[in-house]
């Protein structure tokens, strides 16, 4: 039988390899949240109030080139639904909990805590304590991800503005849909995104990135229609 | 009103992780709600992705002599080759970086 603490110690030490590429990310983010010009505190605070990498990348992107507050946040939305599969997966094993652990719980859940405690969660839910599993994950990459922005913050006030080091902004997302680019069904879902953002840059308030986003998921229904309908 | 933002950015994004694990008991999402979920990162990322390579500083196309467009190619072979995303950042910038510094 196994303590809470145990359990803990277990989810934070078996999240760490997912946050080999974490902290680089955090850095990167922190410095180029700087060169964007969104300056130290809001840099931080988003790291803090947001917490989820890409969504604060498009925050301090649209942000700082003058979209609409409206638009800045349906976008983080957009890219943060992908939290309620998370959420009706873990769901199962969660339910049982006070509102208060469902409360910490959903605040500490990202991709790599949740692809790290699912399968802890299933094959341990009669215990009773294993969500301590994914608080011990989420808090470690909370913790991550903090110290990384801080130390990004930090580079990016020294950094010289001649590196041109906003490209790493596309390059960020890049890599993150690199592996789904050699999939037909993907491939036709980022082109159809991202040639409408690029022709219809100059819509009003920034909106492209909302357009660009309806396109492309239009073109995944229709692919997500296909599937259903294979197999069935 | 960029804290506003922020902050309800945060709220919602809260939101996001909160409803589902406090409303419902068992996993209810049906199966073609999971799969277009599944395309969200490919449907609202080259919206970032594309502009930012092939648009100038006046949101204009710029497709002649753009470092940017080669630096992002040796990305997505890096990001094929290594399967890892900080290679596939690093390849790219070092390969900016070497054409903007060297080459032109």
């Amino acid at each position: 039988m196994k303590t809470k603490s145990q359990i803990f110690i277990r989810g934070l030490l078996d999240v760490l390899p997912l946050l080999i590429p974490v902290f680089p990310f955090g850095v990167i983010y922190g410095v180029i949240g700087m060169e964007l010009g969104l300056g130290p505190y809001l840099t931080f605070a988003s790291s803090f109030v947001i917490f989820g990498g890409s969504s604060q990348l498009v925050f301090a992107q649209l942000l700082t080139a003058g979209a609409s507050p409206l638009v800045v946040i349906s976008s983080v939305a957009v890219i943060n639904a992908r939290h309620l599969l998370y959420g009706a997966v873990l769901s199962e094993y969660l339910n049982k909990l006070s509102i208060f652990w469902k409360l910490i719980l959903s605040y500490f859940m990202t991709d790599q805590a949740f692809a790290t405690s699912s399968k802890f969660l299933k094959s341990n839910q009669e215990t009773g304590i294993s969500h301590y599993h994914l608080l011990g994950s989420g808090f470690t990459l909370w913790f991550i991800w903090q110290a990384s922005t801080l130390l990004g913050i930090f580079l990016g006030a020294i950094v010289p503005e001649q590196l041109g080091l906003t490209f790493a902004v596309p390059l960020t997302f890049l890599s993150l849909i690199v592996s789904d680019l050699k999939k037909i069904d993907h491939l036709m879902v980022v082109l159809s995104s991202g040639l409408v953002a690029t022709f219809f840059y100059n819509v009003p308030l920034k909106s492209y990135v909302l357009l660009a986003a309806f396109v492309g998921m239009s073109v995944a229904y229709f692919f997500t229609l296909r599937i259903i309908k294979e197999n069935k | 009103m960029t804290w506003i933002t922020l902050i309800i950015a945060g709220i919602i994004t809260f939101l996001l992780r909160f409803s589902m694990i406090a409303l419902i008991k068992e996993n209810s999402l049906s199966e073609k709600t999971k799969i277009v979920l599944s395309y969200v990162p490919s449907a609202v990322f080259p919206a970032i992705i594309f502009p930012a390579i092939f648009l100038d500083n006046s949101g204009l196309l710029d497709l002649e002599n753009n470092p940017k467009i080669l630096a992002s190619i040796i990305a997505i072979i890096a990001g094929f080759m290594s399967k890892n995303i900080i290679a596939t950042i690093f390849a790219g910038l070092a390969s900016y970086w070497f054409l903007i510094f060297v080459y032109y």
